[in-house]
């Protein structure tokens, strides 16, 4: 087993195959969008608007309106509104019917949905055609069959609804992520003001057209848009009784200690920095297939991504040979190519971000490889990477990078691998690649993360609650667990 | 180097079935699908294997494997026709001066279920005809027994028959009387080790044939080996790909498991009957834009 391994397998052919861009002619997009307060587009007070543009070829798309203190507490003041008017006071079957119709108008939408998302956000199409606009839906389908059986899921507990939820979401899933804000608190009864990510505003102000369209009585959704002064203000505001964020752990500790002696309910989802185990009698060729999806799955811009691997030695050179090896076989580019596997970095800020945690890598004597692919000149790219003989102390092995970046480590004994995932200050998700069975109840027991996937990696369904442990955060979302943060008892 | 089959690489169904639904949504179309075509045209090993066979039919296919559509004379030919034993002479003549190959299955096709002289016979007589390549069936009742020893050795003895006179062999497993995605690679491990030059899924003869999880599962065994020793092993997925769009998929599957270098009809087949004729009505589609009367293509 010694043997250098030297045969290397080329995958550069002259057949080709044909590019296969989505077409954008169907889209329907503004020159510039409003607020949406009160079931209307409304301009903000500022009078300001911001430019979106497309990281794949560093193009404008449409103007966003910057929002101030005075557009957040409109916002509020119709999120109350309709809070004590219509929303608490309506039965709660009703409620879900709406929820339910804005699953529809979804499904109706998704093409368009899934283009924007991938102009706006970089993502490839495939990723948000199979798995962001679907599952957005599925969140609303499934909290609109909650609405009415809440006092089923919480048996004697009197669940009641809170009040107005203020949401402040990051870029990396932005319709996505609206979702899994808005469905669950619309089923427990609350209003909501919604904050997009300033780089990826779009979708959601889709969503908000459609929110129009399935008919909600206005303001039970508001979404006001802008750059992190907006979510800070929603977060101090006196009228708000529910914070729930998704982004950076530093930002969430800011937010922690702003609500802390308020009466606001706060959850967190934050960080992370996942470590991905392979043992030794894993299915290797399914785990390399894991390891990629783990980590280059939208760009790596996930919190849960699979970005520390842990390699049992024995199979090391194995897997990082396969690795490599399949690598070469990514199509890194256009993000609206159906074709294309790793689409474009979602802005110019994270781009410069993940370059600086390259060098960082390298310096602390880490030895990089990258998949030897051409990426386009224009927009915000970078290769596929990693990082082999990383060990625990380096920065790349500790900080969360949110990019195709995969810090490699190997480990000999279970013992070790154990107290080294769980040796990070983040806590989200976990994998664990084994043919044994009774090692991956072993491993979820001792693992200290939120998710752990087992044979697989990067598995969303919106009957299973997600959240974490430690700097990655507190409450859970979806699943039964994904009501109770937006319920009293 | 000892290997021991029962403790090779384990798989995960599901893993692969994930990895297969990747490969189906690459994009192939106009050049990019001509080409494919021609090749997979080139790939096929065009089948009878019929009780009825008589040496008409086998004349006939023969033709049609070296001018495989009159009306498009630069395409391809076959790259092999494959019969039973009785008939391998018969297509040797018809094909003579051509390139096409002559494939004979043997070892008591397709049950694979009689002794070890009456296979090395059933071999001999099919090389002593002419038989360029032999498409053997492992004993799958011996293999499912956990008797990978003989199995080892059956193929073993074969191949060295084979290489005798300078023929390729094919090891058959039939994927679908082995069932678990975990056999068939066992299967491939035992069958490359042994020596053969192709591993091929089924025989055709029962209902489940070459699926795209399974040759998955071979294609990785022959990536595995190729990396350890540097020796390349051919694919024959055969059975059940009777359309070009389901053959170009496998062909994405080819290009982006083993590359470059099995892309070519030296390393890769199709045993099929009716591939041919829709991948000839794909290639008029394409140069003519529009689909036309599948009674243009002859059915030999």
């Amino acid at each position: 087993m010694s043997k250098k391994e030297t045969k290397k397998l080329d995958y550069f052919t002259d057949w080709k195959y044909a590019p296969a861009p989505e077409a954008t002619d169907h889209i329907r997009l503004q020159k510039q969008y409003e607020l949406f307060i009160n079931g209307k587009f409304v301009k903000p007070n500022s009078g300001k608007y911001f430019d979106t543009i497309n990281p794949a070829t560093e193009e404008k798309i449409s103007s966003i309106a910057e929002s101030n203190d005075k557009d957040v507490d409109t916002a509020v003041k119709a999120a109350r509104g309709a809070y004590d008017k219509t929303w608490s006071k309506m039965p709660a079957k009703e409620r879900a019917k709406y929820i339910y119709r804005i699953a529809r108008l979804i499904q109706e939408r998704a093409r368009e949905l899934s283009v924007i998302e991938t102009m706006d956000g970089g993502k490839s199409i495939r990723e948000s055609r199979d798995i962001d606009v679907p599952l957005a839906a599925n969140h609303f389908f499934y909290y609109a069959g909650w609405a009415d059986k809440l006092e089923y899921a919480f048996p004697n507990r009197n669940p009641k609804s809170l009040g107005v939820a203020g949401q402040v979401i990051p870029w990396n899933f932005p319709l996505l992520m609206a979702a899994w804000k808005i469905a669950p608190a619309l089923a427990t009864g609350n209003t909501v003001v919604l904050k997009p990510a300033e780089t990826t505003s779009l979708t959601a102000l889709k969503l908000a057209e459609i929110i129009q369209e399935s008919g909600l009585p206005d303001g039970v959704v508001n979404i006001i848009t802008g750059h992190g002064p907006v979510g800070a203000s929603m977060v101090n505001h006196k009228d708000i009784n529910k914070i729930a964020f998704t982004g950076s752990t530093n930002v969430g500790k800011w937010i922690q200690k702003a609500v802390a002696g308020t009466d606001k309910k706060l959850t967190l989802e934050l960080g992370g920095k996942a470590a991905n185990i392979i043992f030794e009698d894993a299915p290797i060729n399914q785990a390399v297939e894991g390891i990629v999806n783990g980590i280059f799955f939208n760009q790596g811009h996930v919190c849960c991504a699979g970005s520390r691997l842990f390699v049992q030695e024995s199979v090391a050179d194995e897997v990082i040979r396969k690795l490599k090896d399949r690598l070469e076989t990514l199509i890194v580019g256009d993000p609206l190519d159906k074709n294309t596997d790793i689409g474009a970095i979602n802005s110019k800020m994270q781009l410069n971000k993940i370059n600086e945690y390259l060098k960082i890598g390298v310096n602390d004597g880490a030895e990089m490889y990258q998949s030897s692919c051409s990426i386009p000149k224009k927009g915000f790219f970078v290769r596929p990477t990693l990082f082999l003989n990383t060990s625990q102390s380096h920065r790349i092995s500790q900080e969360e990078i949110f990019g195709p970046v995969l810090a490699i480590q190997t480990f000999r004994t279970i013992e070790e691998v154990i107290e080294k995932a769980n040796n990070i200050p983040y806590g989200l998700s976990a994998g664990v690649w084994t043919d044994k069975g009774s090692r991956i109840f072993n491993m979820t027991s001792k693992l200290r993360a939120g998710v752990i996937w087992a044979n697989t990696y990067n598995k969303f369904d919106p009957t299973s609650p997600f959240g974490g442990y430690k700097e990655s955060g507190f409450g859970r979302e979806g699943g039964l667990h994904g009501l109770m943060p937006y319920l009293k008892f | 180097m000892a290997y021991d089959f029962r403790t090779g690489p384990t798989i995960d169904q599901v893993g692969i079935e994930e990895r297969v639904a990747r490969f189906n949504t690459r994009s192939i179309k106009k050049g990019s699908k001509v080409q494919a075509l021609k090749l997979a045209l080139s790939m096929i090993d065009l089948t009878t294997l019929e009780g009825k066979d008589t040496e008409g039919k086998v004349t006939q296919m023969c033709y049609k494997a070296m001018h495989p559509h009159i009306s498009m004379p630069d395409l391809p030919s076959t790259a092999a026709v494959c019969v039973y034993p009785t008939h391998v002479k018969t297509a040797k003549d018809a094909l003579k001066g051509s390139t096409v190959k002559v494939a004979s299955v043997s070892t008591a096709f397709p049950s694979g279920n009689s002794t070890m002289q009456i296979k090395l016979a059933d071999t001999k007589f099919a090389l002593d005809n002419g038989a360029d390549e032999i498409d053997m069936v492992i004993s799958r009742g011996e293999f499912l027994k956990g008797n990978y020893d003989f199995v080892f050795d059956e193929i073993a003895a074969i191949k060295d028959l084979t290489h005798k006179y300078n023929a390729r062999l094919k090891v058959i497993f039939e994927t679908g009387e082995i069932s678990t995605l975990d056999n068939v690679r066992r299967a491939s491990d035992i069958a490359i080790y042994a020596g053969a030059d192709f591993i091929k899924t089924s025989t055709g003869k029962i209902g489940v044939a070459a699926t795209m999880p399974v040759t998955l599962v071979m294609l990785d065994a022959i990536k595995d080996y190729y990396f350890k020793t540097g020796i390349m092993v051919g694919m024959k997925p055969a059975g059940g790909i009777s359309t070009a769009k389901s053959a170009l998929q496998y062909l994405v599957m080819l290009h982006e498991t083993l590359g470059n270098a099995w892309l070519d009809n030296k390393w890769f087949r199709f045993g099929a009957s009716s591939l041919a004729n829709d991948l000839i009505l794909q290639l008029e589609k394409e140069a003519r834009g529009v689909y036309f009367s599948k009674d243009y293509i002859s059915v030999d």
